[in-house]
């Protein structure tokens, strides 16, 4: 860990004019361990925590809006979003420990960083850590890493559960910056790596995520969150799937489905979507699901194993979300 | 309340156990002497080179900075490089910290950076550059494979296989023959503890070193000698372990650096590894086996063929018992093993946990397993078919082997005569459910120990060794010996444990200490009576009921009283009144237990194991690779049981850990670089919580009174042994797939 300075502004005014090589600090579940191993060098740590983030509330429309700063904890235990939003719930129950989702904020889960071996270890190269030096994840120790939205420059899997979640429940992020206020659509929200694999999402510079909205939709009991990892909890997920469905008479009438664990940010398809709706559900038209969602996947060295698995996990979780079984998180077999 | 004696074979909770959760039990990081300097390695990030050089002016500029030892500025160490050699007795050369610019294994510490405050010294070491000339390596265990060799010298531990019979001819005319490849990949110890030194340098220049070690006088030697220093200079503490697995065998590196920056800086210091840092040392090395099996159609056992290779280093012949086991264990006439060792460029991997039986034994139970399936015949039985009541390799008989017991008893608290044969024939829901069982074999160790034992004039008994509990609960089971042997209630009994001053005895490991240290307590606890007896009838003015009994020996010791076997329970003396009876301040004596003549050639004449039957319920999803242990029962013979609570715990850890071989652990090498990626504990996985059924640990009754003083063997590392082949057998009977690498990830 190196040097930094530090402040706690309490206005977002303040929050946003930001020197350069500044970070915002939140929980700290990630910031601080990455600082420890010397991938994150922050001169400048910039607390929000005196920000007024903290607040779970309904929207005039119908929704909901979750502040940046609510753990994940209180977020999975929450009254209206373990009502209307069950799928949420299960997906931050699914990832980390408690201890973890006691202290990790909402927004700290959207801007964390990748798990990958080789951006952890400083004396790796890696074009998400340090720009230009190249990817040592290619053709290295790469189970964990992504098989979709890859490119020359990174492998990375973003490691997030609750954002699988939040891009199945096409939730917006709000953002405030030195501009002004800007909503993002959470499924644009994470950049794919392209050439410029250091920017992991939309946010400018002195730009905070206050808030998340969820849109005013149900999937009464047709939805699941099921993840596949190397142990039975305290894991990143190797494969995950977040599906909702709204069944009408035994017929799709509108679908979400978004996959962790295998892209470089949480993965959807929108065709994918699409020929789910008005159709029966059927092992047949989700394995056409599955087929549409790994289209163009990438393996290398140690990770093919993921894309044996992924249609697995993306049949099963639709099995389950349309015979409205959700997978609990607590007890560990699979339905 | 009266307090009363315990003893040998109660469960009595840990009397450390308050001590340690609330933070007054100090480990090797944990003492704050005076102007003390925080010492942070930097790490070779190349596997084989040479230093260039070393830039560490930026370094040098963070505040608080005192000085940058490299191999350039070191001060004085021994010359020769046998003077580095440690009590494990690798053989070859052994890695000396700093000692040249040469690199030999990735992480290897180029400097250490010391520092007013930690904070400091780890950010500088981050700002210490290093220029490496560097070297072709290979650090590929499949590459190494080519270089395979037995060494000249093997480990003074080594056991080398002995063939009988024919094994290939038996082969080629078995009816029955199973093959197999089998892999498990290395892994690392992970204490909870992470290594950690803190030297403090007295007002007399003297060293005492707090450390994290099984062997505070094997750390002691190691450092005078390494060191140039004389014994009476360095003092060697640890009197609180968390956990080793073996890490602790050897001294490694931060204890020789640490001492190296004392010496050059005169300064009390302190060198701590990170978690990350843990991969930088000791590992259990990657191993392969292939095994051949030959048998009648009856299931009668013919031929058994083992070959093994395990990982070490360029520099050291890292050596395990990899391939004897199935050879001890089971009748077979004809049976032939071969071991040799791959070297790759990496640090020596070490002992860990049962080291050679966790990987030897696993995988051959697993091939046991195939075979009693390709002859049609339960596991149990034909595990009971071909059950040799002898030590078979080397024809030799046990002092005891109650394993067809631990089988039976298992079986029966597992419920294993319900099983069905047939794999695939059992589901609940979406899940398959298979059942497997294993057996497990371990040495049952016996090394000379002493021990002291005080009698002070408040009436406390105070017991003195230079054991270590590495969280095993030695310092109950010693406590319990004492309590019995002597005759005083555990609460008035004082353990010393973990400082190199203390009497001799041997590093913690190998399941001995139970056995060793326990004994050498007995014998000073009977010989303290003794002479506290004899004291006072040679010097005692005293009540005439006493006088009497010292003369007829009818004076017993009881609860921390002397009282008369005879008269009535009302003449009691307590310790105090005796101790100031006998116009001294305190009594002591110090006793080593020794095999003796007899125990040494009985020990010749008989082989000693510990022994076990491990039984599985594993649920797997079949689609998704997801596999649930839902129930594990061991059934454990190691003779006597000292503390069936601290015993149970110890097997149901190794149980756990094991777990971890099954179905979770791998060190993941990459080989372009050398290094060991996923050094974190997010991604170095180790059972949670959810991944371990509660766990049925049973002990066998086994009375053994040649293994050792107290007949007891030991149960350290009994329960990795047979737990993770149980768990791979049984995904085989779930799934009907065999699968011969572990650990058994999903997707794999």
């Amino acid at each position: 860990m190196r040097h930094f300075s530090y402040s706690r502004p309490e206005t977002f005014e303040n929050a946003s004019h930001i020197p350069d090589h500044a970070r915002y600090l939140a929980g700290g579940t990630n910031l601080i361990d990455l600082m420890k191993s010397d991938v994150e060098r922050p001169e400048h740590v910039v607390d929000l925590n005196a920000l007024p983030m903290s607040q779970i509330e309904e929207r005039p429309a119908g929704g909901l809006r979750i502040g940046a700063l609510v753990t994940n904890a209180d977020t999975a235990a929450h009254p209206l979003v373990t009502e209307r939003y069950p799928l949420l719930a299960s997906a931050i129950l699914a990832g980390a420990s408690p201890q973890i989702r006691n202290r990790a904020t909402n927004g700290g889960n959207l801007n964390q960083r990748t798990r990958c071996h080789y951006f952890y270890d400083p004396d790796m190269a890696c074009n998400k850590r340090s720009p230009g030096t190249g990817c040592s994840a290619k053709g290295g120790r790469n189970r964990i890493m992504a098989i979709l939205g890859t490119s020359d420059a990174c492998i990375a899997t973003f490691p997030s559960d609750m954002c699988v979640a939040l891009a199945a429940l096409n939730a917006t992020v709000n953002l405030i910056g030195p501009e002004g206020e800007r909503a993002v659509a959470l499924r644009d929200y994470h950049r794919l790596p392209e050439d410029t694999p250091w920017q992991d999402n939309v946010l400018r510079k002195g730009e905070i995520v206050t808030s998340i909205d969820l849109p005013p939709i149900s999937f009464g009991k047709n939805h699941t969150y099921l993840k596949v990892r190397d142990r039975l909890s305290f894991a990143f997920a190797i494969v995950s799937v977040a599906v909702g469905l709204q069944v009408e008479n035994n017929t799709i009438r509108k679908a979400s489905i978004a996959m962790g664990g295998v892209g470089t940010k949480p993965w959807c398809v929108p065709e994918a979507e699409t020929l789910l709706e008005g159709k029966v559900p059927s092992p047949s038209l989700f394995r056409d699901v599955a087929e549409c969602l790994l289209q163009g996947a990438v393996t290398d060295r140690d990770n093919a194993a993921k894309l044996k698995l992924a249609p697995r996990v993306i049949i099963r979780a639709l099995l389950q979300a349309a015979a409205g079984t959700p997978q609990s998180q607590t007890y560990k077999s699979i339905s | 309340m009266t307090l009363v004696s315990a003893k040998i074979g109660q469960s009595v909770s840990r009397i450390d156990g308050f001590a340690k959760v609330t933070g007054q039990a100090r480990y090797a990081a944990e003492p704050h002497p005076a102007g003390m300097l925080y010492g942070f390695i930097v790490n070779s990030p190349v596997v084989r080179g040479k230093i260039e050089a070393i830039r560490d002016e930026a370094a040098r500029a963070v505040p608080g900075v005192v000085e940058i030892m490299t191999h350039l500025n070191r001060p004085h160490t021994a010359l020769f490089e046998k003077s580095y050699v440690d009590g494990l007795g690798v053989p070859g050369s052994p890695y000396r910290p700093l000692h040249d610019g040469e690199i030999r294994f990735n992480g290897q510490p180029v400097a250490v950076v010391f520092a007013e405050t930690f904070e400091a010294a780890r950010e500088a070491a981050m700002l210490v550059e290093v220029d490496y000339e560097r070297w072709p390596h290979n650090a590929d265990f499949e590459a190494a494979l080519h270089q395979k060799y037995m060494p000249e010298k093997p480990r003074s531990n080594y056991v080398p296989p002995k063939s009988r019979g024919n094994a290939a001819e038996a082969y080629a005319l078995s009816p029955v023959k199973v093959e197999g490849h089998y892999h498990l990949a290395p892994e690392h110890h992970n204490p909870m503890e992470m290594h950690a030194t803190t030297v403090i340098v007295e007002d007399d220049g003297t060293f005492t070193v707090w450390d994290k070690t099984q062997g505070p006088q094997a750390v002691q030697a190691y450092l005078t000698s390494a060191l140039s220093l004389s014994k009476d200079q360095v003092r060697v503490r640890n009197p609180y372990v968390g956990g080793a697995f073996g890490s602790g065998l050897r001294a490694q590196h931060n204890v020789f650096l640490a001492a190296l920056g004392a010496k050059m800086l005169k300064r009390s210091v302190r060198v701590s590894l990170t978690r990350q840092q843990m991969f930088t040392h000791v590992f259990r090395p990657e191993a392969i086996m292939d095994i051949a099996l030959g048998a009648t159609l009856d299931g009668t056992l013919q031929s058994m063929i083992v070959q093994g290779v395990t990982d070490t280093s360029r520099f050291e012949h890292n050596m395990e018992n990899l391939v004897v086991w199935g050879l001890i264990n089971y009748k077979c006439p004809n049976a032939t093993a071969d071991y040799k060792v791959a070297p790759r460029d990496t640090y020596t991997s070490s002992d860990m946990r049962a080291p050679g039986a966790a990987t030897g034994v696993n995988l051959f139970e697993m091939a046991i397993d195939e075979m009693a399936y390709a002859c049609t015949m339960d596991p149990l039985k034909f595990r009971l078919h071909n059950y040799s009541d002898v030590d078979a390799m080397h024809d030799m008989p046990l002092t005891s082997k109650a394993l067809k017991e631990a089988m039976v008893q298992g079986a029966d608290r597992f419920g294993w005569h319900d099983r069905p044969m047939a794999p695939k024939s059992m589901r609940d829901g979406k899940e398959l459910v298979g059942w497997g069982m294993a057996t497990g074999i371990w040495d049952a160790m016996f090394s000379p120990t002493s021990a002291r034992a005080t009698l002070t004039a408040d009436g406390r008994l105070r017991i003195a060794t230079a054991a270590s509990d590495i969280g095993t609960g030695t310092y109950t089971i010693l406590a319990q010996t004492a309590s019995e042997a002597f005759g005083i209630p555990i609460e008035k009994i004082d353990i010393e444990l973990g400082d190199s001053t203390l009497p001799e005895c041997p590093t913690e490991g190998g399941s001995w200490t139970a056995a060793s240290a326990g004994a050498a307590v007995w014998l000073a606890c009977q010989s303290l009576r003794e002479k506290l007896f004899k004291t006072l009838s040679k010097n005692g003015s005293t009540s005439a009921w006493l006088t009497e009994g010292l003369s007829n020996n009818t004076i017993v010791l009881k609860d921390g009283f002397l009282q008369s076997a005879e008269a009535s329970e009302t003449l009691k003396l307590s310790l105090p009144e005796a101790i100031s009876l006998t116009g001294q301040e305190m009594l002591e004596v110090e006793e080593t237990a020794k095999p003796g003549l007899r125990g040494t050639l009985n020990q010749m004449r008989k082989a000693r194991f510990t022994h076990s039957a491990v039984f599985c319920e594993v649920r797997v999803d079949e689609d998704l690779g997801i596999i649930r242990v839902t129930r594990l029962v061991n059934a454990v013979a190691a003779g006597r049981i000292m503390n069936p609570k601290t015993a149970a715990s110890q097997v149901r850890g190794a149980m756990v850990m094991a777990t971890g071989m099954a179905l979770h652990e791998e060190s993941l090498m990459d080989e372009r670089v050398g290094r060991f990626m996923n050094h974190n504990f997010s991604e170095y996985h180790i059972p949670a919580h959810a991944d371990i059924p509660d766990m049925d640990v049973l002990f066998v009754e086994e009375n053994d009174p040649e293994v050792s003083p107290l007949g007891v063997k030991g149960v350290g590392e009994i329960g990795m042994c047979g737990t993770a082949a149980a768990i791979a057998n049984a995904i085989f009977h779930a799934t009907g797939h065999r699968y011969r690498n572990l650990p058994i990830i999903p997707g794999s």
